[in-house]
């Protein structure tokens, strides 16, 4: 004997056995489900978005970055359109406009050319993307290593625990330049080497321990317990239920090691020890070796371009990162009184 | 394949009892053990329901972690048995006890507002377990179980695809039934699962919990400290103190003639809706410290019934029609001969 269950609070239906289930109950169509899904996150976006937006320097960031970004792409059509590849192209161009370099800047060098006389403007712009690149790639790495290394480290708890944070701290008190001399020395390292020695220092280090305190919270929420009761592995539970709910607070610090990484690039460039061929501690390295930073602001154009450059893109990182903060960490939003 | 309408049913294969067998289990803490959990035995026929009561810190809900082997990092299992159809779950391996967890014991959570996992749809958090537990391989058969489950505790199945911050209080309550129904286990239990509710819904959502369970021969364990939870939900009823279960016996009969002082105490400070008005009575003191717990009976500092022999020598149990008591002086019935028992227990030991 089967008796429809009629779905409904405090209604019971069905003899003892019988189990028979309504099958027009109302299930909503493939396409409007993910309309629905489309039109909450949506939703959720705007209002992330309005959080960001009323912080001032996240908006600020994204408008450098977004300049920057406009910058690097401009690049290449530019080299294949207007600009003669022997004179603007950034490390084997010669300016045979003009009789002494570095010249300062002309209409056909808008921003000078450097002792070898080579444009610095597009020398300042082919390196715009070679810096995004380094600078999140060994962001991603970061973000990979410390939160898997802050989940596991949180979850196990005890010697895996300890091992973890004892690593994270001998990291922290290492001095991260000089370590990345002695490492560039020894190694002939080139960007994308470089940014996977940034990422990996930044991932086994400070942010580790950070995503750790973050997962510690994670581990203690009954949905965790609710997961263990439910049969799930250690792994199932690090992976599936920690650290999705750890990838908020990872992009925030994916933000500041962009930062690190773009910092670290100019300084090692600067010394003249990474094997990279241009970039804006190179412009500034070169400078240096002709004796160029000696002369006061004379030769400004050798210095200010590129230096500004880093300065802003590192600063517009940290900006985007600390409006971010501001959207994951309600704690630290304005308070809107009437 | 097989046919989940005939599985949720129960038909396909009987259900098992359950027996817990002198489960003993204690914190270690920096200021001592803590005996939370001191020589407790009940059994738990298929389709059976039992209610669990006490204070709070009496060792509920450490009786509900140590039937799924789940303990916190401090907890230690000294003795006992927990068989669920013949199998010892405290004697398991951990893989064989995971697979254990869920398809035979599920759970109804305490704080259902955060079992959840906020990153993933409702429904996709039961599909993941049933895939687990590989009740279905297909992901479309399992929503379609899912579907099915959430037909069964009253919600709508659009539900399945939002967010468990999107649910109201009592829909994840009923979705966290649906979970905890969806590898049929032998045994589910509820701990306090309608705390956080206000009293219409927490009486909804007792009143299907209930019939879920007797329609689909489920066991179940319904901890609370609410005693009128219990009379509503469940067959038996057991009466913890201190560690100790100090009461079991039929739920109508509890009510109508508690036997153990403890049992009457905790009884006569609930309200009645019926009946005559009467002065709520409140039990004076404090449960002990589990640490250093009263030697003889753990109740005697608080029982106005208590003599010299409670305060030096364990009751023993004195059973009368469907249940029993622990206790020298029961509120009803004969008194046990002090002689006797110390008889009993001395050919006991040799």
């Amino acid at each position: 004997m089967t008796v429809p269950v009629v779905p409904g609070p405090g209604v019971s239906g069905g003899g003892p056995g019988g189990w028979d289930f309504p099958e027009e109950a109302a299930v909503p169509g493939r396409f409007g489900v993910q309309l629905a899904r489309l039109r909450v996150a949506w939703a959720t976006f705007r209002g992330a978005w309005a959080i960001f937006a009323a912080s001032r320097i996240g908006v600020i960031g994204l408008v450098i970055i977004a300049a920057f970004a406009l910058f690097a792409l401009a690049h290449p059509i530019l080299m294949n359109t207007v600009w003669d590849r022997s004179v603007y192209d950034p490390i084997t161009g010669y300016g045979f406009d003009e009789f002494e370099h570095p010249a300062p800047p002309s209409s056909t060098h808008l921003l000078g050319t450097d002792s070898l006389g080579r444009d610095v403007l597009s020398q300042l712009m082919s390196s715009a993307g070679s810096e995004f690149l380094l600078g999140i790639t060994a962001a991603l790495v970061t973000v990979v290593i410390a939160t898997s290394v802050g989940a596991i480290a949180a979850y196990y708890g005890g010697v895996v625990d300890a091992l973890l944070m004892r690593l994270a701290d001998i990291i922290i008190m290492l001095p991260t330049i000089s370590l990345l001399i002695v490492l560039t020395a020894l190694f002939d390292l080139n960007l994308m080497q470089l940014a996977l020695v940034l990422g990996i220092l930044a991932g086994f280090g400070g942010t580790a321990i950070i995503l750790k305190s973050q997962a510690l919270s994670i581990k203690v929420k009954p949905y965790i317990e609710a997961a263990r009761v439910a049969g799930g592995g250690h792994i199932h539970i690090i992976f599936v239920h920690i650290v999705p709910n750890l990838l908020p607070l990872s992009l925030l610090y994916m933000m500041f090691t962009v930062t690190g990484a773009i910092f670290s690039e100019a300084v090692l460039s600067y010394f003249g020890i990474l094997n990279i061929r241009m970039s804006w501690g190179i412009m500034i390295h070169t400078a240096s070796t002709g004796g160029y930073l000696l002369g006061g602001v004379e030769y400004w154009w050798l210095i200010i371009p590129a230096g500004a450059s880093i300065t802003m893109l590192c600063s517009a990182f940290y900006l985007v990162g600390r409006a971010l903060d501001e959207v994951v960490n309600p704690r630290l939003r304005r308070q809107y009184d009437a | 394949m097989r046919d989940p309408v005939a599985d949720i049913n129960g038909s396909v294969r009987g259900r098992a009892a359950l027996s817990v067998e002198g489960l003993t289990m204690h914190y270690l803490t920096r200021h001592g053990t803590v005996r939370a959990v001191d020589g407790v035995s009940f059994g738990l026929e298929p389709g059976g329901s039992m209610g669990l009561v006490g204070e709070s810190g009496c060792g509920k809900s450490s009786i509900a972690l140590s039937l799924m082997n789940l303990l916190p990092d401090n907890g230690r299992l000294i003795s006992g048995r927990v068989i669920l159809g013949g199998e010892d779950l405290l004697a398991m391996d951990s893989s064989e006890v995971r697979d254990f967890r869920w398809r035979r014991i599920a759970m109804v959570f305490q704080a259902a507002m955060n079992a959840m996992d906020p990153v993933y749809r409702v429904g996709d958090q039961i599909v993941e377990a049933i895939q687990n537990h590989g009740l279905e391989t297909r992901k479309d058969a399992a929503r379609d179980r899912v579907a099915r489950l959430f037909d069964v505790v009253g919600l709508a199945r659009p539900v399945m695809t939002r967010f468990p911050h999107e649910l109201s209080g009592g829909m994840r309550q009923r979705a966290m039934i649906a979970m905890a129904l969806s590898c049929e286990p032998d045994l589910i239990i509820a701990d306090e699962p309608t705390t956080a509710l206000d009293v219409i819904v927490q009486d909804r959502i007792l009143r299907e919990l209930k019939r879920i369970q007797q329609e689909l021969g489920m066991s179940m364990l319904y901890i609370t400290h609410d005693i009128a939870v219990v009379a509503e939900v469940t067959e038996r009823t057991g009466v913890m103190y201190a560690g100790q279960l100090v009461e079991l016996g039929d739920t109508a009969q509890l009510f109508r003639q508690p036997m153990h002082p403890y049992s009457g105490a905790l009884l006569s400070s609930f309200p009645s809706v019926v009946g005559e008005k009467r002065p709520l009575e409140t039990l004076a003191g404090e449960p002990p410290n589990l640490i250093q717990p009263p030697p003889g009976c753990r109740f005697h500092p608080r029982c106005p019934l208590a003599t010299d022999i409670c305060r030096t020598v364990m009751p023993p149990r004195v059973e009368f029609a469907r249940g029993w008591a622990a206790c020298w002086h029961p509120l009803a019935g004969e008194e046990p001969d002090p002689e006797l028992v110390a008889e009993e227990a001395a050919r006991d030991g040799a």
